[in-house]
């Protein structure tokens, strides 16, 4: 025979549950502590390290010196500052190129929708590698794109190795990540909104600018997050289009790990790396939630 | 649809959808195309040959390459999917403390870019490799274990967010009447939730075999010898040149992906509810996020 | 006499933040009877049904069914139903599937299962949709739907959360005049949550009206329609006219108009209380005509005349601060009044309800 409720049962009944929630989080929450928050840390810790003169990292004489090479050496803030301009370079083109696209999307017709959407989705899912490759082949100076303006009459094109390379093979590879968010957002808008106002005697670019834009806000935010991140960081795209003469972050970072070995250095630059990341992200965060 | 305004609003933005589509397609038809080629030189067409796929059958490095990259994507999505799984489900149907912090936590592989992460777990194996040696003498190294590790280390996040986005759209109400009509909770989880938040689940883990047939920074710097996956061989392969042969490897990787969306398509079909829902199912995350 | 089925006694509902949803109510509701909950939204009426069927518990308090002490026993323990608002129905399944559920988690045998949804289906009148989906049901038959699946298991009593609040007048109308049959056939104890008092007064043997978490009154419908206890429940109830008043001594009050008026017996010997009448108790006669014996008289002027059809709402100025109503038949013999002409309205000495809080 059960005992009527009282606020200790309920309290204790409530706290199972809660210990039951907890629990089936657990494993996820053990492995991404341990493989994740961990090394995180150590990254931090790795920072501050110094290095061996054979290139192995001390875990003493602790110093600022890997951060203080990368605020003050020329040359690192160049990379840093060529590494954000083409990711925002990248993010902008992305949104022009994939607001009226995931606009016709998302106003099609159903099952028209579908059928479209699942064509974007193709290249989504293929490889990232093979996608960007195909412009390696593309660019190349006895490339596709050159053959043809050839023969067109005009030069080789010269672009492989360049940073416009480097562009495109972004924009191509982050396309979908961009025209995804802004697809679901715009998906979701209350049409009734836009024809209240063109009740209200908005003309159609109005409406737009001022109902449909600003709704679809969230949608631009968070696809210019997906693109803007791991552009800065980019490394394969750089590299297989990119060439030697320009250096960007990823290959930057990567280098100090395989081949200058300064792993002190190489965090402190991956740290960094991380926190603007965080900045951008709040950022267009916070700019979103102020057009809304 | 008045949704587009006049008619020539539409007619500019089908044109711009076209062009887009071109823009996706044209370089992956490309590469397809010029993998048939039987020219040793990449670019300059000659007659059609299947030798480079050949060559691919032969070639042990590639091979191996090619088995090393399925089986760390078979186990670390089986894995994430499930610890995924259950973590999409701990934060979004249950309250308890420290949930905020597991929320934060489980977004952050997310957004933090992959060399980073590389570099975490790079000095993390190091590091664990060390202190394990001191302490007992077992020496281990990179290897297959530690990709197979790393991969589920961020998949478990993606995994979880598409998760969380299907269990969102979904009825508590129907967990609670199945309760009310007698069943326990595993049987509920069974007969109730699980067959409807599917999608998620299987959208979940095609997205993490994706990514981890796609991944290269993080795979390069905790893999060892001989454990190479086929993404960071072909990596290696390109920064030398591009051979004809390299062209047929990623075409057949192209090809392994569109096999895989179509093997979905196909599984969709066969149950009621619009088609290709797995395949689209990423979108759903973008729209929680939002 | 018959176990009560359902029995609350200082059943508590407090959330986590401080917000009071159900404020210590004691409830006995009767075997086999027709029992709503009536109330605004946000009253606690879905908050005591849902402490009933086990998907909240109290946080304190006892709740019995049919004598036995529920606790914190999980929903599928409990010999109870629910019928949602949403219906909740798994779209997964199909209608037969859907029906089943309940018996199949019971471990009912295959054969039996198959024949007790047959005949519930049958009772609803969705014997012929059993392979259908709930999506391409209609909003009633889901509705019917939901039922089946509650009434199938054979509770000891039905929880039923605004069901017909989604469908539309003369669909709903319908389905209360349905529910009603089916529950008097059936003879199941039904609880029923809803907001929509016509629907309370004729569907239910009894009801309950509740306030900011607090039962207000409990009686059958012609109880609570014409002896209100409280502003309140005068108030939701029906339209009511309330009459701020003085007691001047036995039987007489002071109202704002500076009238005196006859008040039944039964009230505080003095302080202020309201006068509740209902607008069919009020009448109008032309001035100079009598209004009869045993009954109060106050000279008013019409505002307002709105036509119903069969009958009309006269709106009328007596100096009270608000508009009386007056709810008059539309027959010949019933005379008729235009905006502007002075009158007289009159009630039974009797007919006032009388309200201190």
């Amino acid at each position: 025979m059960e005992a009527s409720v009282t606020l200790d049962l309920e309290q204790a009944a409530t706290k199972a549950e809660s210990k039951r929630g907890f629990r089936i989080g657990l494993p996820a929450y053990v492995y991404l502590v341990l493989f994740f928050a961990f090394p995180l840390v150590l990254v931090l810790v790795y920072s501050f390290a110094s290095r061996s003169a054979t290139g192995l990292t001390v875990l003493r004489n602790w110093n600022v010196d890997s951060y203080e090479r990368i605020f003050t050496t020329p040359l690192v803030l160049e990379i840093f500052g060529r590494s954000v301009l083409i990711a925002l370079a990248t993010t902008a083109i992305c949104l022009l190129v994939s607001y009226p696209f995931a606009y016709y999307i998302a106003t099609s017709s159903p099952r028209v929708r579908n059928i479209l959407l699942v064509l974007v989705m193709i290249p989504f899912w293929s490889n990232f590698l093979v996608r960007t490759y195909a412009w390696r082949v593309l660019l190349g100076s006895d490339g596709v794109i050159s053959q043809i303006s050839q023969a067109l009459g005009g030069e080789p094109v010269r672009v492989l190795f360049t940073i416009s390379a480097v562009l495109i093979g972004l924009v191509y590879g982050f396309l979908p990540f961009m025209v995804l968010p802004l697809y679901a957002a715009i998906e979701r808008l209350d049409w009734d909104l836009v024809e209240a106002a063109r009740d209200l005697y908005a003309n159609g670019w109005t409406a737009f600018r001022r109902v449909t834009l600003p709704l679809s806000m969230p949608g631009v935010v968070a696809g210019s997050i997906l693109v803007f991140i791991p552009s800065v960081g980019a490394y394969v795209t750089p590299a297989i289009l990119g060439g030697a003469r320009t250096v960007f972050l990823g290959d930057y970072i990567v280098s100090q790990f395989l081949a200058a070995r300064n792993w002190p250095f190489g965090s402190a630059l991956s740290f960094v790396i991380m926190f603007v990341m965080l900045l951008a992200t709040m950022f267009y965060f916070r700019v979103g939630a102020k057009t809304l | 649809m008045s949704a587009r305004g006049s008619s020539r609003v539409g007619k500019i933005l089908g044109f711009n959808a076209v062009l887009v589509y071109i823009f996706l397609y044209a370089p992956i038809a490309l590469l397809v195309v010029f993998s048939f080629n039987d020219n040793r030189n990449v670019a300059i067409w000659t007659e059609p040959s299947l030798r480079w796929y050949g060559q691919i059958l032969q070639d042990a490095a590639v091979m191996n390459a090619l088995r090393n990259s399925l089986v760390v994507a078979l186990i670390s999505t089986i894995v994430s999917t499930v610890v995924g799984t259950m973590l999409a489900i701990s934060l979004e149907r249950f309250r308890y403390r420290g949930r905020g912090v597991l929320d934060g936590l489980a977004y952050l592989p997310i957004i933090i870019p992959d060399v980073t992460m590389a570099v975490m777990l790079l000095i993390f194996f190091f590091q664990a490799f060390g202190l394990l040696d001191s302490l007992t003498g077992i020496s281990l190294t990179n290897g297959l274990h530690t990709i197979i590790l790393a991969h589920i280390a961020f998949n478990i996040s993606f995994v979880a967010v598409v998760v969380r986005a299907r269990i969102a759209q979904f009825d508590k109400a129907l967990e609670e009447v199945a309760a009310d009509l007698y069943a326990t909770r595993w049987q509920t989880f069974w007969k109730v939730t699980f067959p409807l938040i599917l999608p998620g689940v299987a959208g979940g883990a095609l997205l993490a075999l994706t990514l981890s047939l796609d991944d290269v920074v993080v795979t390069q710097f905790v893999s060892g010898a001989g454990s190479t996956t086929l993404p960071v061989y072909v990596f290696g392969l390109v920064r030398r040149g591009v051979t004809p042969l390299i062209n047929a490897v990623s075409v057949v990787m192209l090809l392994a992906s569109m096999i895989l969306i179509a093997l979905s398509l196909g599984l969709q079909r066969g149950r009621s509810g619009r088609a290709a829902d797995e395949v689209v199912e990423p979108a759903s995350m973008f729209e929680r996020v939002t | 006499m018959a176990e009560a089925a359902v029995e609350l006694v200082g059943v508590r509902k407090q959330f986590d933040d401080e917000v009071v949803a159900v404020d210590s109510i004691d409830l006995t509701v009767e075997d086999g009877e027709f029992f709503s909950l009536l109330g605004p939204s946000g009253c606690g009426k879905t908050t005591t049904l849902r402490m009933i069927a086990g998907f909240e518990f109290p946080t304190q308090g006892s709740i019995r069914i049919h004598g036995a002490e529920m606790g914190l026993m999980p929903p599928n323990e409990r010999p109870v139903n629910t019928v949602f608002q949403s219906y909740a129905l798994f779209p997964h399944m199909t209608v037969f599937e859907n029906v089943a559920f309940g018996l199949e988690m019971q471990k009912v045998a295959k054969a039996d299962v198959a024949s007790r949804v047959r005949r519930v289906l049958d009772q609803v009148q969705l014997a012929q949709r059993a392979d259908a989906r709930p999506s391409q049901l209609s909003g009633g038959m889901q509705q019917r739907v939901a039922l089946a699946r509650a009434l199938v298991n054979e509770p000891e009593v039905l929880l039923l959360d605004e069901p017909l609040g989604a469908l539309d007048l003369k669909l709903r109308q319908n389905m209360q005049y349905e529910l009603k049959d089916l529950q008097s056939r059936v003879g199941i104890t039904f609880i029923y949550v809803t907001h929509d008092q016509e629907e309370a007064l004729t569907m239910s043997d009894r009801i309950g009206v509740m306030s900011h978490g607090r039962l207000l009154q409990v009686g059958d419908s012609e109880e609570i329609y014409e002896n209100p206890k409280s502003r309140f429940v005068a108030d939701f109830i029906g339209d009511i006219n309330i009459i701020d008043a003085e007691v001047k001594g036995p039987g007489v009050a002071l109202l704002s108009n500076g009238r005196e008026v006859s008040i039944p017996a039964g009230h505080p010997p003095s302080g202020s209380l309201a006068l509740a009448l209902r607008p069919e108790r009020l009448a109008l006669h032309r001035r100079g005509d009598t209004a009869g014996s045993g009954r109060n008289e106050m000279q008013a002027r019409v505002t307002r005349r709105t036509y119903y059809g069969d009958v009309f709402y006269y709106d009328v100025d007596a100096g009270l601060g608000d508009m009386l109503e007056v709810k008059e038949e539309n027959r010949p013999e019933v005379g008729r009044h235009d905006v502007g002409d002075e009158v007289v309205v009159s009630w039974s000495i009797e007919a006032a309800n009388l309200v201190t809080e």
